[in-house]
This record gives C-alpha cells, sequence and structure tokens, in this order.
C-alpha cells in the first residue's frame, strides 16, 4: 500500500489544462492546411490531381481541400510544391460536410447545438462508439481521452457500452460491406433525438479505404452526420475540441 | 529431402518467378510436413491464379538457420488437406477456399474466414450466390450438445471502445468448453487493392493494415518493395525505422500491462500505464509529426531524419518515461493479488502453441523462440539483439511478463541505436520493379511477426500481395486458451493477446 502511495506521489497530476490553456503539440504535427494563392490553372490542375485520395480540387486557380477525405500526409505532394503548408492548428472539427471544404477563406469551426440539444445533452453526454471498418488507430485516440491527462468524464461525456443508454454514436471506419448491418441498428437501438459523429478520414469519407469494393465511403450516405473530426487518426485535442464547440463549451 | 526441389533464401532475397521449381503436389506436401517435422514452420501459405489452375507458394521459416524455404505447386478445383497432420496451416486453406475457390479435401473445420466477395467469379465451395454479398459469420457454429450445456454469443458490436468480432461460447455452467471466433467484420480489400500496384495509395493502406503496427507494416512493406527493386536502405534507415519499432513496441505493451492491471481491477498501474503510453505515442510524434507513425516509413528509406537536437531530446524524454514506466509496472507485478489472477490463468501449451504455429509475443510466453530481429538484422547494424525474452508458463501472466521484460529491453535498444546513429542518406531512389519475381520480408512487429510476399507482373507490378499479421495466427491461441476456464476470464485472457481484429480482417 505503501509503495501505491509513494508511486503515486511521483507519477504526479497530470491532467491537462485543455480547454483552458491550448495544447503543445509536436513542432512535425500537421494540422489545419492553409493554401497558396498564387498558381495558374495549370499548376492548379497537376496539383490536385496529385492526391491519392481525391482531397484537392481546383475552381479556376484556386486550390481547395476536402478535409474529410484529407489524411494529412507527411508526403503531400501538394505540400511538397509549395502549394499547402500544414499549420499547427489542431482545431478541425465542423458541423457541415461542406464547412470541410477549404479555399481561401477562414475555416468555420463545429456551432454548438440547438438550445433544445444543449438543454439535453450540454452537461451529460453519452456517447456508443461504433468501429466499423478502419485501423483501430481511430479507436485508440479515442480512448485516450479516457485517460487522466484528457479525463473526458470533466467535461460530462462518457462512452457507453450499450446503444441504449446512449445519446449518439461516435463511428470510425469506413463502413465495410460487413459492419454495416451492425453500424445501421446500433444506430436504430439508440433512443430519440440523437447525435452520430463521424471521427476520422475513413468515417468522413472513406480514408485510405476510399473507393474499396468491400467498403463505403464513411457514413455520409448512411446516417444524419452531427460532427465531423477529420484527421487519420484526429489527434485526441482535435477530438475533444470539437465535441466541447458542439456542446457550446469552448 | 531432395535439396533441388527447394529454393532456400535469406530474409529479404528476391527470386524470379522462372527460377522457381514447381513441384507436384504430392511432393510438395510432403516436403512441407518433412520441414514442420523438423525445425520449420509456415509463415505463409497463399495462392495466385496461374496458367490452368491456381499456383500454390509456400514460405517456412528455419528460425535457427536465418533461413526461409520456398515451395512451389499448382493446383485445380481441390487438393487433399494438409491441415489433420499439419495444423498450423488450417486458416491458410480457408482463406484459399474462400478467395479462389478451391477445396482443401479433408479439412476439418472448412468455413470462409473473411466473408468476402469471391475473388473468382462462379466458385464458391459453399454454393452462395455471386451476386449476393456473403453475411457475415452466417456458417454453422461448432456446438456442444447436452444437458446444462448453453451457448453465449458476443458481438459484432462489444462494449467497449474497441473493434467488432464474433465470439460464440460453449458453455457448460461457467466452464468454456469451446470458444469459437469468428471475424471478417473489418475486411477492407487491402490485398486486393493492392494488385497493380504500388499505388500511390498503397503505403497508406499498409499503414492502415492494423493502425497500431503503422510502422511495422510499413517496414515490412518498404523492405519488399526495396528488396523487389533491389535497393539497398542506408544504415542510418534502418537505425531510425529500428527506433520506431521500439517505440511502436513501447508505447502498446504499456497500454497492454495498464489494461491487464486495470481487468483485475489494480487501478493504480491501469491509469498510470494509459497516461505513459500516451507519452510514448507523443515521441513517436516528435519523430514524424504522427502519434501512430504515419508517413514516417517509405520504400527507400524514411521521410524524417533524427537530427542531433531531435535525438538528445528523445533520449532525455525515454529516461525519464522509462524510470516512471519501471514504476507503474513494478506495482503490479509487486502485488499478490494481481499475481494470483495472472498466474495460471488462459494457459496454452507449448505443444499447442507449436501446432498452431504462434507467433510474437504469445509464442514466446509459451517457451517458443520465435522474434524476427533475432533472425535476422536489427537496427543500424551495431545495437546486438541477441536476448530475445522467453517466459515458459503460456498463461496470462506469462503474456504479461513477456511484455514487461520487452519493455526494459527496447528502452535499452532504443537508447545505443540513438547514441550510435550512422551518418547517410535517409532515403534512397527505387527504380522499377524487378519483373515476375518474388519477394519476402519480415519484420517484428510488437505483437510478433509480419510476412508480406509480393508477386510482380511481366511489367514489374505488383500481381498479388499477401499479408500475414501476427494475429493471423495468434486468434486460435485466445480459443484455446479458453478451454476449461470461467467465461468470466474471457476479458483478461483476451486482453493478454491483445490482438488485431483488422490486421486478421485486412
Ligand atoms: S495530405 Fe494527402 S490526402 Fe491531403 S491533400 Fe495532400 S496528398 Fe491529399
Ligand atoms: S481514419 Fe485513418 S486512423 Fe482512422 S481508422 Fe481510418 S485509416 Fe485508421
Amino acid at each position: 500500500m505503501l509503495n501505491i502511495v509513494r508511486e503515486r506521489l511521483r507519477q504526479g497530476h497530470r491532467t491537462g489544462t485543455f480547454p483552458k490553456e491550448a495544447p503543445k503539440l509536436p513542432e512535425r504535427f500537421r494540422g489545419l492546411p492553409t493554401i497558396a494563392q498564387n498558381l495558374t490553372p495549370a499548376e492548379c490542375a497537376e496539383v490536385a490531381a496529385a492526391c491519392p485520395f481525391a482531397a484537392l480540387g481546383c475552381s479556376d486557380s484556386q486550390l481547395q481541400i476536402d478535409l474529410g477525405r484529407c489524411l494529412f500526409c507527411a508526403d503531400c505532394p501538394a505540400a511538397a510544391r509549395g502549394a499547402l503548408t500544414f499549420s499547427g492548428d489542431y482545431r478541425l472539427a465542423v458541423r457541415k460536410r461542406e464547412d470541410l471544404l477549404l479555399e481561401d477563406k477562414a475555416h468555420r469551426l463545429a456551432d454548438k447545438l440547438d438550445k433544445r440539444m444543449r438543454k439535453l445533452f450540454g452537461r451529460s453526454l453519452k456517447l456508443r462508439q461504433v468501429s466499423a471498418g478502419g485501423c483501430n488507430a481511430c479507436e485508440a485516440d479515442l480512448n485516450v481521452l479516457g485517460t487522466l491527462v484528457f479525463d473526458l468524464g470533466r467535461f460530462g461525456i462518457q462512452f457507453v457500452a450499450s446503444p441504449r443508454h446512449a445519446d449518439g454514436l461516435i463511428v470510425t471506419g469506413a463502413v465495410t460491406e460487413n459492419m454495416k448491418g451492425a453500424l445501421l441498428e446500433t444506430y436504430a437501438a439508440v433512443p430519440e433525438p440523437k447525435l452520430v459523429i463521424a471521427s476520422g478520414a475513413c468515417a468522413i469519407a472513406g480514408g485510405p479505404f476510399r473507393d474499396s469494393p468491400e467498403a463505403h465511403n464513411g457514413i455520409g450516405d448512411l446516417l444524419p452526420v452531427d460532427l465531423y473530426i477529420p484527421g487519420c487518426p484526429p489527434h485526441p485535442y482535435t477530438a475533444l475540441d470539437g465535441l466541447l464547440r458542439l456542446l457550446g463549451r469552448l | 529431402m531432395n535439396p533441388s526441389r527447394v529454393i532456400r533464401l535469406r530474409h529479404g532475397a528476391c527470386v524470379p518467378l522462372a527460377e522457381l521449381p514447381r513441384l507436384e503436389f504430392s511432393s510438395f506436401r510432403n516436403t512441407l510436413l518433412d520441414e514442420v517435422a523438423g525445425e520449420a514452420r509456415v509463415v505463409s501459405l497463399f495462392g495466385h491464379p496461374g496458367g490452368e489452375g491456381l499456383d500454390l507458394y509456400a514460405v517456412l521459416a528455419r528460425d535457427w538457420k536465418g533461413e526461409l524455404v520456398l515451395l512451389h505447386t499448382r493446383v485445380k478445383e481441390s487438393f487433399p488437406s494438409l491441415t489433420p497432420e499439419c495444423p498450423q496451416v488450417h486458416l491458410f486453406e480457408r482463406e484459399l477456399a474462400e478467395q479462389y475457390g478451391v477445396r482443401p479435401q479433408g479439412h476439418p473445420w472448412l468455413k470462409p474466414v473473411r466473408f468476402h466477395q469471391r475473388w473468382v467469379k462462379g466458385a464458391d465451395i459453399w454454393g452462395r450466390r455471386d451476386d449476393e454479398h456473403p453475411i457475415p459469420g452466417d456458417m454453422d457454429f461448432y456446438r456442444v450438445e447436452g444437458e446444462e450445456v448453453h451457448e453465449v454469443a458476443v458481438g459484432p458490436v462489444h462494449a467497449g471502445v474497441i473493434e467488432p468480432g464474433h465470439f460464440r461460447f460453449q458453455c457448460h455452467g461457467e466452464e468454456v468448453m469451446h470458444l469459437e471466433i469468428s471475424l471478417g467484420y473489418q475486411h477492407r480489400g487491402i490485398e486486393q487493392m493492392l494488385r497493380g500496384g504500388p499505388h500511390p495509395a498503397s503505403i497508406y493502406q499498409l499503414e492502415a493494415a492494423a493502425g497500431d503496427t503503422t510502422i511495422g507494416h510499413a517496414t515490412a512493406y518498404s523492405q519488399l518493395i526495396e528488396s523487389l527493386a533491389g535497393v539497398k536502405v542506408s544504415l542510418r534507415t534502418h537505425a531510425i525505422r529500428a527506433i520506431a519499432l521500439e517505440l511502436e513496441r513501447l508505447a502498446n505493451h504499456v497500454g497492454d500491462i495498464g489494461a491487464l492491471a486495470g481487468d483485475v481491477g489494480f487501478l493504480p498501474t491501469a491509469s498510470f500505464c494509459g497516461r505513459l503510453r500516451g507519452d510514448y505515442l507523443n515521441l513517436t510524434a516528435e519523430l514524424c509529426g504522427s502519434r501512430f507513425g504515419r508517413g514516417l516509413v517509405r520504400p527507400g528509406g524514411v521521410q524524417f531524419d533524427l537530427d542531433p537536437a531531435r535525438a538528445e531530446t528523445l533520449t532525455q524524454r525515454l529516461k525519464v518515461l522509462a524510470a516512471e514506466t519501471r514504476g507503474a509496472i513494478e506495482l503490479c507485478f509487486d502485488s499478490p493479488s494481481v499475481l494470483a489472477r495472472f498466474e495460471g490463468t488462459g494457459r496454452v501449451t507449448a505443444d499447442d502453441a507449436e501446432a498452431l504455429g504462434l507467433v510474437g509475443v504469445a509464442a514466446r510466453a509459451c517457451g517458443l523462440v520465435r522474434d524476427v530481429r533475432l533472425h535476422r538484422n536489427f537496427g543500424n547494424g551495431e545495437t546486438r539483439f541477441d536476448t530475445p525474452v522467453i517466459e515458459t508458463d503460456g498463461d496470462v501472466f506469462a503474456r504479461g511478463n513477456v511484455r514487461r521484460r520487452e519493455i526494459y529491453a527496447s528502452h535499452r535498444l532504443i537508447d545505443e541505436d540513438l547514441k550510435r546513429l550512422p551518418a547517410g542518406e535517409i532515403r534512397t531512389a527505387l527504380p522499377a520493379l524487378a519483373p515476375e519475381s518474388l519477394g519476402i520480408s519480415l519484420c517484428e512487429g510488437w505483437r510478433g511477426e509480419l510476412v508480406h510476399v509480393g508477386i510482380t507482373d511481366a511489367q514489374g507490378r505488383l500481381a498479388r500481395y499477401k499479408i500475414v499479421d501476427p494475429s493471423f495466427h495468434n486468434w486460435s491461441a485466445l480459443a484455446m486458451a479458453l478451454r476449461g476456464e470461467q467465461i468470466s476470464d474471457f476479458p483478461l485472457c483476451n486482453k493478454s493477446f491483445n490482438l488485431s481484429y483488422c490486421g486478421f480482417d485486412l
């Protein structure tokens, strides 16, 4: 017992200061991109075509990036050619699919839920996680929110075991053929009103498995989504920031 | 056995298909069984449609000689199953049946593995229709009949934040008589998507084959592409990959020990390890910006260098973490109440482990000396990996203790590698892949051995890519471990293996 107490003292207090202070992320972390403005139409088209996941597009010569499809690759060909630069900004989550399309305008972060929904969920949000054909890194970094560093519970958010006890689903994975049925059944088992959160590039748009014959391109066509959390996987702070914005606590 | 019949090669070698003798099936079979009766084990067995029929390739490892053996034959609609005599191929044969519609005649438990669409139209040995996607788990399960025998079915959606899978227990009261595990829910069709490649998306799909093994799978893939391209990467590249691989091991092992402690209600270790695991992931993010190592390893090298300042930061942070980790872990391994729950639970015998072809932590916990780091060059070439961690009891304690000791070993390995980072380039240009060749690559991921095999076509594109994740072999061990146990011990046993669903499902 004494050892436990001694070790407890040595390990110290570790809960982060978020959201009071911004987290310190590694220097090489790739967050919200900024997009170059001075491309010619030919350059723009060429850069856009080089993305393996169809995350880039051009309108006139304005490069556009779909943060829902983007994997924030270290070897992004567009970044290599200076057409975009990844910043260290981890705040990415949005409420609407179209808000993930980033051009030159400012990124529109997630709005809070309406008053009624906030009244219901604002102080206590129970989520059932469904893993539907990803790589398990998204799940791993959601699990991390439960550790003492992030301590999700202090915000009244909790992952629960049964969909019947849940206020909503948080889905990861591209939705394989083999998980589609189970996902829809789990959704049906959540009582109304309910929320759906798509966490990670797979759940938003298929991620690296985009256009696989064995998977759907995320949950967009299957379920109404209330919050999109981009990333492959999203950084735990990206997810936490999105959840807190949704609840109007940021 | 006739030496001219087998191709012997070293890890990282690549053979032109033309040099590969095609054996008669009977001689393929006998050679394989002889090899396995000797010192070899089957690390991969897969098919690739040939002219008329299905080409079969078997890769065997003779661990102590550091050698691989390659066998090749061709079969038509069916072939006599090897499983009754060589249980370690049981899933490989089920896979062949599911993918290509060939029947391993006499297989004792012939069911699909992943429930995906047929790879060859019109060929389904279970008579399922081509125009409908199979329903996962839709097959008979093994059943025990008798008074007071009951069945418990769990999944695919489980209670925690974890991946989907289906478990069927046959119980007599609390006691589990048999557990059958039915997977495939995470099947994304990775091997099929890799065909015709390497595509620009391929490396990202490999990094996400099993997200917690990003470095492992990316390294196995890169080594394979490098050998098919005939390229040698620098010692510096090897060292950086090795450091990342050990960081991946640390994060996962530490997380697993925390989960084991949590499962028996020992909360201090559970909560300290949860935090420490994140700190190790953050070290990987220092290296490459991603906590899971996305973007670090690429065919031809690595994308991020370890400059002296960063190496120094890593060394210092690791030193602090190492001490804290030791404190957190020893607390739990010093606690008699924890040990009482770990010891003797979920035992797998060495014989079963051998028969099932277990790899990695699960194999080493049963006394089998299997570690790719031992049997091939490791790290920068100077750091010697010569002491694989072996335990002999095969129970939850042994699997936990292998992890505990490997954590301490990884601390030392990284420290040494950081001290002696060789100079050199971190990226080499890749020429086209050799046409009509076969390459093999192995890597000791944190769960165990990752085996990637690639076959190229006449244009040097990947015609077949075969991945074996350690979970492919090891799920069977979890089923064995549960026999005769209380069903309430399932979570603990399960965590002691902590296998990958997506790595299995691909
Ligand atoms: S980071 Fe990757 S996914 Fe995103 S635009 Fe660049 S290449 Fe495409
Ligand atoms: S989005 Fe990326 S990290 Fe998340 S499940 Fe998909 S592949 Fe894995």
